[in-house]
C-alpha cells in the first residue's frame, strides 16, 4: 500500500517531466498510476469479501503517534476502485482534452490521485488529515494552475482552498481531540473501543464540520460551483468522484462507532437531507450545464452523508454502494459536457441545440447514466436507491427521512430529464430557452433522432472513458451479489434486526413503490416545477454572499490590526523591542536588586580596574563611542570609530587574549578601508536630522538605559556565579592534543562544528555583498589586464589608485611589504596551533597584503595579483573545511573527528601535521575569499560613480 | 571584575542602541560595529577576570583566562566583519535606488496607516 502511494509520487513527478514533448502520450502513460490501483485493488477483492483487513505500517515517530499505518477493508475498497478506474479514464480523457502539454495538470492529477489512495488507506488520524490536506492542495493547484491569469479561476480556487482548508483545521482540532480521548491515533484501535463523553461529542461535531465542508454540504458549499470554472477532467474527477466524496468517506468510516453518540445523527442527517433538497432543487433551474451538475452533486453527497451517516445495517450497505455509483454516473457526465462544450464552444443548455442528434452516441451514453442516478433498473443507482429506501421505511422518525429521502429523490429525477433536455434536446438550428418537451418521452422521436444525420464526430480518447463509465454502472448493476459480499463485511459492524442484502429484486414492497412513485413524480416536476418559487428562493440571502461578508470581515480587521500595528517605520520597531527589553527583564533585575532576591554577588569581587593602563584605554574607547555619535562628518565618524576600535584591542590584550586583540586589530584595519570606500560614493556630511529633538532625546534616553540595563546585569551575572566555568576543562583537552594554542584548538579542532558553521555564515555575507554590489552590472570586470609591457617599475600594472593621487612612496611599499606580509600570514596559519594565529588571522592579514597592493595600484593592478576570482576562494575554503570533516566519517569515524600525521623528514626532523591544521588552512582560504570579495565589490565596483540616483529608479523598484 | 570594563560595556551598547536607532544607515553600521565590541568585551568578561593568555608551554604569572569566550568572541569579530560589509552594501544600494543611504518607511504599512478606512473588499487581495 505503501509502495502503491509512493508509486503515484514517482510517476506525478517523473512522467510529465520526461514525456514533456508529447501530450497525449504524457496522459497515457500516466494513467497508468491509477490502473495499477485498480489492478491491485482488483487482487485485493477476494481477500476484502472474505473479511478479512490486509494492513501495513512503517515506524516513523511513535511516540507522537506518527506512524503511518494503512489498512484495506470493504469501505476503502470500493472507494479505491472508483478512485482508480476514474482517474485512469479522466487522464485517458485528459490526453484528448488538453490543447497544450498540461505538464501541470497531469502531474497534479496523478498526485491527487496518489493523495486519495492513501487518504483512504490511512488507518492513523494524523496520516489521514496529511492526505486529506494534500487532495486540498491539488484542488486548489487544479482549479487554478490551468489559468493563472484569469482573476475568476484565481478567486475560485483562493474560495476553494480557504474554506477547506480552514474548516480542515477545525479537523484537525477535532481529531486531535478524538485522538486524546481514545489515547491512540491508530484508526481501527480507535474504532474498535471508542471513547464516549463531552469531549468526544465536541471532536465529532469539529470533524463533521470537516467532512461537511469536504463534500460541499449545505451551507458551506459555495466552493464547489465555483470551482467549476476548472477543466472539465478537473471537475470530473476531484469535484465529482473523488476528491468530495471524502467527506463522506470519513463520515461512513467513523459511524460505526460513533452513529450512537448524541450529536452525531441530528447533525447529519439534517445537513445531508438539507442538501439533498435545496441543492438538487438548485440544479433544475441551472442553465450552465456544469453548474447543474456541480448541485446535483452537492444533492448526492447530501443523500450520501444521510445513508453513511445513518448507522443502520441497511444504510451502511447502501451507502458504499451509492458511493460507487455516484461516482460511475457523474464523471461521465462532466466528460461529456467537456465534449460539448469543446465541439460547439458553450455549455449553455439554452445556447445548445440538436446536439442529440449530432451525436447520438453520446446522447445514449448519457440516458444510460441518468438512468443509473434517477434509479432506473438494473443500474446499479436503482439498487443502491433501492437499500436507501428500505433504510428508512420504518414507522417513527425515520418516516421523516423516508420523506425527505423520497423528496430529494423526486428531483433527482427532474434535474437528470434536465440535464438531458438541455445538453441533447431541442432541434439542430434552433434557438433560445428549450422548455420542457413531451417529444422526449415518444420512443418514436427518439428512433428518428437517433437514425437522423449528418453525425459530428467524437474523439476516441474522448469516447471511450466516457462510455465505459456509463456502461459500467450498468454491468455493476447486474452484479449486487459481488457487491453485497465486498460491502457486507463493513456493513455487518452494525446490528441489524433483519439481514437485508444488495440485489435487483426485493418483491413488491414499499420501496419498490416509492421508486415507481419517485419517477412518476419526478416527471412531473420537471414539466410542472413553478417557476416563481425557483424565483422566490433564488433571493434568499446566498452561500457565496456569506464566504464574501466572511471574507470581507476578515480583511477589515486585518487591515485594521495592521494600521494599529505597523507603523512602517525601522527605528519604531527597533525601539519597541529594546523597549521590551527594559519592561520585561529590566524591570525584574532592577526588582531583584531591590528586593535582595538575586543571588548574593560575591564580595570583593569589583575591583575599580586590572591595570591603570586599562583606564586610559576604557577612556579614549568611551570618548570615541561617544564623539562617534554627535559627529556630522561621515569620515570623522568613522575614524573615531577606528580609534575605539584600536582601544578595543588595548583592553583584550590587558584581559589576556591575544589572539583576539590579533583578530580584531586586523578586522578593525580592514573594516576602516572597507568602510572609506563605500564613503568615497557617499556625501560627505550625514543628512540633516528630520527629526524633533524630543524623539531625539528619547532614543538617546533608550540607549543609555539600555546599556545601563546590560552593564548592570552583566555585573550581576558574573559575580553571582558559582558553578566552575567550562573553559578548563578545554584546556586539558587542548593538551591532550599536544596543542599549545587553546583558542585555536577550540576553534579548528574541538569545537570545529561551530566553526563550520560560522564559515558558513562568511561565505553567505561575501555573496550577499557580492550580489548587492554587482547586480545588474556589467561583468567581466574582474578580468585580467592585457599584458602591458611598459608596466610599472614597482607594481605589475599599475592604474590610478582608489583613494589619491599615484604615490611611488605607496608603490615601493607595496612592493616591498607584501611578500613579508604572505610569508607572515602563512607563519600564523601554521603556527596557530602553538601560538597566537590561527586561520582567521591569518587569512584576513593574507587579505591585508591585497588590499595594500589594491590601494597602490588600482583594481587593474589587484587583478593582475589575483591568481583566482575570489568566489573560487571562499567555495574552496567552505569545502575544504567540510572534506576535512568528511573523510573520518567516511572511514568510520566521527563528522570532523580530529587525527594527527606524524613522519620524520631528513633536516626538517620531526612533523606532526593534525587534521586541525587542514581545516585551518580552509578557514584561511575562505577568510582570504571574503576579503577579496569584498574588495572586488566594494572597491572596484565602486570607482566608477553609481547611476543617477533620481526619483525615477527609487518608484521603478 | 573591572568597574572600568563594565563602563566600557554600558557605554558602547547605550551609544551602539542610540545610534541603531537613527535613520543614516552609515549610522546604523556604526552603531552596529559598536554593538559587536561591546557585545566582544561583555564575552570575555563574563568569562572571568583577566589572567595570562591560554597559551601552554610558557611560564606562567598567575591563573589563565577562560579559553571558551575568547574562541566564541573571535568568531564574533570576525562575523561582524562579514555583517558589517552587508550592512554597507546595504547602505550603497540603497543610496544607489532611493538617492539616500537612509532607512524610509515601509511604503504599503504608511499606505494603510494613512487610510482612514479601506474601500470595497477586494477579491484578488486574497491571493
Amino acid at each position: 500500500m505503501v509502495t502503491l502511494v509512493v508509486f503515484h509520487a514517482v510517476v506525478a513527478v517523473a512522467v510529465p517531466w520526461a514525456l514533456r514533448w508529447d501530450r497525449r502520450l504524457m496522459a497515457l502513460v500516466a494513467a497508468l498510476a491509477p490502473a495499477v490501483t485498480v489492478l491491485w485493488t482488483l487482487r485485493q477483492a477476494g481477500t476484502v469479501a472474505g473479511g478479512g483487513q490486509p494492513a501495513e505500517m512503517i515506524e516513523w515517530v511513535p511516540e507522537l503517534g506518527l506512524v503511518p499505518q494503512f489498512r484495506l477493508d470493504g469501505l476503502a475498497w470500493v472507494l479505491l476502485l472508483l478512485i482508480g478506474a476514474v482517474g485512469a479514464l479522466v487522464l485517458i480523457y485528459s490526453a484528448w482534452y488538453f490543447p497544450a502539454p498540461p505538464t501541470l495538470g497531469v502531474g497534479v492529477l496523478v498526485a491527487f490521485a496518489g493523495a486519495m489512495t492513501g487518504l483512504v488507506l490511512a488507518d492513523n488520524l494524523l496520516i489521514l488529515y496529511v492526505f486529506w490536506e494534500l487532495t486540498t492542495l491539488c484542488s486548489y493547484l487544479l482549479i487554478g494552475g490551468f489559468a493563472p491569469q484569469d482573476a475568476q479561476a484565481r478567486r475560485a480556487a483562493n474560495q476553494a482552498l480557504i474554506t477547506t482548508t480552514g474548516f480542515g483545521l477545525v479537523m484537525l482540532a477535532g481529531l486531535i481531540v478524538l485522538g486524546q480521548q481514545a489515547g491512540t491515533f491508530t484508526l481501527s484501535a480507535l474504532l474498535a473501543d471508542p471513547p464516549r463523553g463531552p469531549a468526544t461529542e465536541l471532536a465529532l461535531v469539529l470533524i463533521l464540520l470537516g467532512a461537511f465542508v469536504k463534500s460541499a454540504q449545505m451551507p458551506l458549499h459555495a466552493w464547489l460551483p465555483s470551482a467549476m470554472v476548472a477543466p472539465t477532467p478537473v471537475s470530473a474527477y476531484l469535484h465529482a468522484a473523488a476528491m468530495v466524496q471524502a467527506g463522506v468517506y470519513l463520515v461512513a468510516r467513523l459511524a460505526p462507532a460513533f452513529a450512537d453518540t448524541t450529536v452525531w445523527r441530528p447533525l447529519v442527517i439534517v445537513v445531508g437531507l438539507v442538501s439533498l433538497i435545496a441543492a438538487g432543487w438548485h440544479a433544475l433551474w441551472q442553465d450552465d450545464l456544469k453548474l447543474l451538475l456541480a448541485y446535483g452533486t452537492i444533492s448526492q453527497l447530501g443523500l450520501l452523508m444521510v445513508l453513511c451517516g445513518a448507522g443502520t445495517r441497511t444504510a451502511a450497505l447502501a451507502g458504499p454502494a451509492l458511493l460507487l455509483a455516484h461516482g460511475l454516473f457523474k464523471a461521465p457526465m462532466f466528460l461529456a459536457v467537456g465534449v460539448v462544450d469543446r465541439t460547439y464552444g458553450t455549455r449553455l443548455g439554452s445556447a445548445l441545440h440538436g446536439v442529440g442528434r449530432r451525436m447520438p452516441c453520446l446522447g445514449l451514453a448519457m440516458a444510460a447514466a441518468v438512468a443509473s442516478m434517477a434509479g432506473l433498473p438494473p443500474f446499479l443507482g436503482f439498487t443502491a436507491k433501492e437499500a436507501a429506501l428500505e433504510a428508512f421505511a420504518h414507522p417513527g422518525p425515520d418516516l421523516a427521512v423516508f420523506t425527505g429521502v423520497a423528496a430529494g429523490s423526486v428531483l433527482t429525477v427532474a434535474y437528470g430529464i434536465r440535464f438531458l433536455q438541455g445538453a441533447f434536446g431541442g432541434d439542430v438550428g434552433g434557438t433560445g430557452d428549450k422548455p420542457p418537451s413531451r417529444r422526449a418521452f415518444s420512443p418514436a422521436h427518439l428512433r428518428g433522432v437517433l437514425t437522423a444525420g449528418p453525425r459530428d464526430p467524437v474523439p476516441g480518447l474522448a469516447w471511450w472513458p466516457i462510455a465505459v463509465l456509463s456502461a459500467a454502472g450498468l454491468l455493476a448493476g447486474l452484479i449486487p451479489g459481488a457487491w453485497q459480499d465486498l460491502i457486507g463485511p463493513y456493513a455487518d459492524r452494525f446490528t441489524a434486526a433483519a439481514p437485508y442484502k444488495l440485489a435487483l429484486w426485493h418483491g413488491i414492497g414499499p420501496p419498490l413503490a416509492a421508486s415507481a412513485a419517485i419517477l412518476a413524480l419526478g416527471v412531473g416536476v420537471y414539466f410542472t416545477a413553478p417557476r416563481a418559487l425557483h424565483e422566490a428562493t433564488g433571493r434568499l440571502p446566498t452561500a457565496q454572499g456569506g464566504y464574501r461578508a466572511a471574507l470581507k470581515t476578515l480583511f477589515a480587521a486585518a487591515h485594521r490590526l495592521t494600521r494599529r500595528t505597523q507603523v512602517g517605520s525601522l527605528p519604531a520597531y527597533l525601539a519597541v523591542i529594546v523597549a521590551t527589553v527594559l519592561a520585561l527583564p529590566g524591570t525584574a533585575l532592577v526588582a531583584g536588586l531591590a528586593g535582595e532576591t538575586v543571588p548574593p554577588l560575591r564580595s570583593g569581587g569589583l575591583t575599580l580596574w586590572d591595570d591603570p593602563v586599562q583606564a586610559v584605554l576604557g577612556l579614549i574607547a568611551v570618548t570615541g563611542a561617544l564623539a562617534a555619535m554627535r559627529m556630522h562628518r561621515r569620515l570623522s565618524a568613522v575614524l573615531l570609530l577606528g580609534a575605539v576600535g584600536y582601544a578595543m584591542v588595548g583592553l583584550f590584550i590587558l584581559h589576556g587574549a591575544p589572539d583576539v586583540a590579533l583578530t580584531l586589530l586586523v578586522v578593525e584595519t580592514l573594516t576602516l578601508i572597507v568602510l572609506v570606500f563605500v564613503l568615497r560614493r557617499l556625501p560627505e556630511d550625514f543628512p540633516r536630522r528630520r527629526r524633533s529633538r524630543r524623539l531625539q532625546f528619547l532614543s538617546g534616553l533608550l540607549g543609555a538605559a539600555a546599556g545601563a540595563f546590560i552593564a548592570s546585569l552583566l555585573a550581576v551575572m558574573t559575580l553571582s556565579r558559582r558553578d566552575p566555568p567550562v573553559g578548563p576543562g578545554y584546556v586539558a583537552q587542548a593538551r591532550a592534543e599536544k596543542a599549545g594554542n587553546v583558542v585555536d584548538a577550540i576553534l579548528v579542532d574541538l569545537r570545529s562544528l561551530d566553526t563550520t558553521g560560522e564559515i558558513g555564515v562568511l561565505a553567505v555575507a561575501a555573496v550577499g555583498v557580492t550580489a548587492l554590489m554587482l547586480a545588474g552590472m556589467h561583468q567581466g570586470r574582474f578580468e585580467r589586464p592585457p599584458q602591458d609591457p611598459g608596466g610599472g617599475r614597482w607594481l605589475a600594472a599599475p592604474g590610478p589608485p582608489p583613494l589619491g593621487p599615484p604615490s611611488v612612496l605607496l608603490a615601493i611599499t607595496a612592493r616591498l611589504l607584501i611578500p613579508t606580509i604572505l610569508v607572515f600570514s602563512i607563519y600564523l596559519l601554521v603556527a596557530g596551533h602553538v601560538q597566537p594565529g590561527g586561520g582567521f588571522v591569518g587569512g584576513l592579514v593574507a587579505g591585508s597584503a591585497f588590499v595594500l597592493r589594491y590601494l597602490a595600484g588600482g583594481m587593474r593592478e589587484l587583478a593582475a595579483a589575483l591568481p583566482w576570482h575570489p568566489n573560487v576562494l571562499i567555495g574552496g575554503g567552505l569545502g575544504l573545511a567540510l572534506l576535512t570533516g568528511a573523510v573520518p566519517w567516511a572511514v568510520g569515524g566521527a563528522f570532523l573527528e580530529s587525527a594527527a600525521a606524524e613522519w620524520t623528514w631528513p633536516l626538517l626532523g620531526h612533523v606532526e601535521a593534525p587534521s586541525g591544521l587542514v581545516f585551518d588552512l580552509g578557514v584561511y582560504l575562505l577568510v582570504l575569499g571574503l576579503v577579496l570579495s569584498l574588495l572586488r565589490s566594494l572597491g572596484t565596483s565602486l570607482e566608477e560613480e553609481p547611476d543617477v540616483p533620481d526619483a525615477s529608479r527609487g518608484e521603478a523598484r | 571584575m573591572s568597574l572600568v570594563l563594565l563602563i566600557v560595556i554600558g557605554v558602547l551598547f547605550a551609544v551602539g542602541f542610540h545610534l541603531l536607532l537613527q535613520r543614516s544607515l552609515i549610522r546604523i553600521v556604526a552603531g552596529f560595529v559598536l554593538l559587536g565590541h561591546g557585545s566582544t568585551l561583555a564575552l570575555l568578561v563574563a568569562g572571568g577576570p583577566a589572567g595570562d593568555p591560554p597559551l601552554l608551554g610558557r611560564v606562567r604569572r598567575g591563573p589563565m583566562t577562560d579559553p571558551l569566550p575568547q574562541a566564541m568572541a573571535l568568531t564574533a569579530i570576525v562575523i561582524t566583519f562579514g555583517v558589517t560589509a552587508f550592512l554597507l552594501a546595504l547602505a550603497y544600494r540603497s543610496r544607489v535606488f532611493l538617492g539616500e543611504d537612509e532607512v524610509p518607511d515601509d511604503v504599503e504599512d504608511r499606505r494603510i496607516a494613512a487610510e482612514a478606512r479601506r474601500g470595497d473588499y477586494d477579491e484578488e487581495g486574497g491571493g
